[in-house]
């Protein structure tokens, strides 16, 4: 993403979609994002190919709320698979005219479009009927379900994101995963962890939102009466146990766990740090939130396995932090 | 005894916090004040997400100690289900103190 002065000295912010953009290869285009102050949002394409995660569909749509109607423009769609972005819904989102005739009998059904939440209602809703589209066994769509459900009320509790949560997901035959992206305009994760903990850097702040028991809201642990820090730690958690990416990308931090290799032994950790990342802070800031989440479904049988993973880590880390308060005897 | 049907109020998939905080405040607290013993029957309930269970019963400890274990018993919980409440249980109990 660039930014140009065109004849009216009016900044012009444009965002060039790639023709790969996933989570394993998606530093390149957040490297190139810079939403600071956008008037005027021109997107262009790949001629060739498109082929992106939804998280970048969800971040588009997420910054397009932020502009003005009508300001909005999209140089003429080239790609072959220019009609996903139609599919996906992010033309209409966005409020831009469309010639695109969708090409039946895709992969129909497995996938989410580009949808706003603004209240704990709406995802109730939403939840409810998205299981149906993806056609998933109760156990994945469990899964599914409990992703979005954590992610989704983060940004209502907490992102104070006017515009809400912007999320889509697409299931993929090939690899038999779903992956998920939610992007908001909100505060930041920086702002809302630094209620309660020191955090200096947006990293910081990340690292701290990704541990289980550390919230934004207290510094208690066990919490508040209504959030405990947990949710970040349990979405972290799944795509650790199932060897999959996941990203966090919140002010100018990007925290990105990698995949596992397949020999590798099932290990959580409560410190982000520890497991197997990528990091950087020196990208352009996003204001507000973004995650993006695959999950391979061979994989979610293992739900149950993850929650007893995760009642051992979550336990070690409290006893650390409440040994790490304890008064040390004075001998004289 | 105060049995709650967690199904009626939260659907298959226990997930809404507000829902939760409302059994919260206006079941579970109220008959617990009383010297009742609560069960929450999860009967139906598929899954509940670890948000729901701490809306539904981390205040209890609060108010009413660890030992509000003893007053309140959870009923036909899947093996998932219970080991969230497990979760939740376990912080809330090893986590009790100041700041």
């Amino acid at each position: 993403m660039t930014f140009c002065r065109d004849s009216w000295y009016n900044l012009i912010m444009k965002i060039h979609i790639p023709n790969s953009a996933f989570l394993g290869n998606i530093d390149p285009f957040l490297r190139g994002f810079d939403p600071s102050s956008p008037h005027t949002l021109e997107i262009t394409a790949n001629d060739k190919w498109i082929s992106i995660h939804p998280v970048v569909l969800a971040m588009i749509a997420a910054l397009g709320a932020t502009i003005p109607s009508g300001n909005i423009s999209c140089r003429k769609l080239e790609a072959k698979s220019r009609h996903y972005l139609v599919r996906m819904g992010l033309l209409k989102m966005l409020d831009i005219p469309s010639d695109i005739n969708l090409v039946e009998h895709e992969p129909a059904g497995r996938f989410i479009p580009i949808t706003r939440i603004k209240t704990s209602e709406e995802l109730s809703r939403f939840i409810t009927e998205m299981i149906p589209l993806l056609h998933l066994e109760p156990g994945q769509a469990r899964t599914i379900g409990y992703i979005v459900s954590e992610l989704a009320r983060n940004v209502i509790e907490h992102a104070e994101a006017p515009n809400g949560a912007f999320l889509c997901a697409q299931y993929y035959k090939k690899s038999n995963s779903i992956r998920i992206g939610i992007a908001d305009t909100g505060v930041g994760i920086r702002t809302t962890i630094a209620r309660s903990y020191s955090a200096q850097t947006d990293l910081e702040a990340i690292r701290l939102a990704l541990q289980p028991g550390i919230t934004g809201a207290t510094r208690k642990e066990g919490g508040t009466e209504q959030n405990a820090g947990a949710g970040l730690f349990f979405i972290k958690s799944i795509a650790s146990v199932n060897r999959d990416f996941f990203m966090i990308y919140s002010g100018n931090a990007l925290y990105k766990l990698l995949k596992k290799p397949a020999s590798s032994k099932l290990r959580l950790n409560a410190d982000p740090f520890r497991d197997r990342h990528s990091m950087e802070e020196n990208i352009p800031s996003w204001r507000g939130t973004v995650v993006g989440a695959d999950i391979t479904l061979d994989q979610t049988a293992e739900f149950s396995l993850l929650l007893d993973a995760v009642r051992k880590t979550y336990k070690e880390a409290v006893m650390e932090r409440v040994k790490a308060r304890y008064k040390r005897p004075r001998f004289i | 005894m105060k049995q709650i049907l967690i199904f009626d109020k939260a659907g298959a998939f226990a997930e809404n916090k507000d829902v939760a905080k409302t059994i919260r405040v206006s079941e579970i607290v109220p008959a617990l004040d009383r010297g009742e013993e609560v069960v929450l029957d999860f009967e139906r309930v598929d899954a509940a997400t670890q948000s729901f269970i701490h809306a539904l019963i981390s205040d209890i400890f609060r108010k009413f100690g660890n030992d509000v274990l003893d007053r309140v018993a959870f009923k036909s919980c899947n093996d998932t289900v219970k080991k969230i409440i497990n979760i939740v249980t376990d912080y809330m109990q090893e986590g009790a103190g100041p700041e």
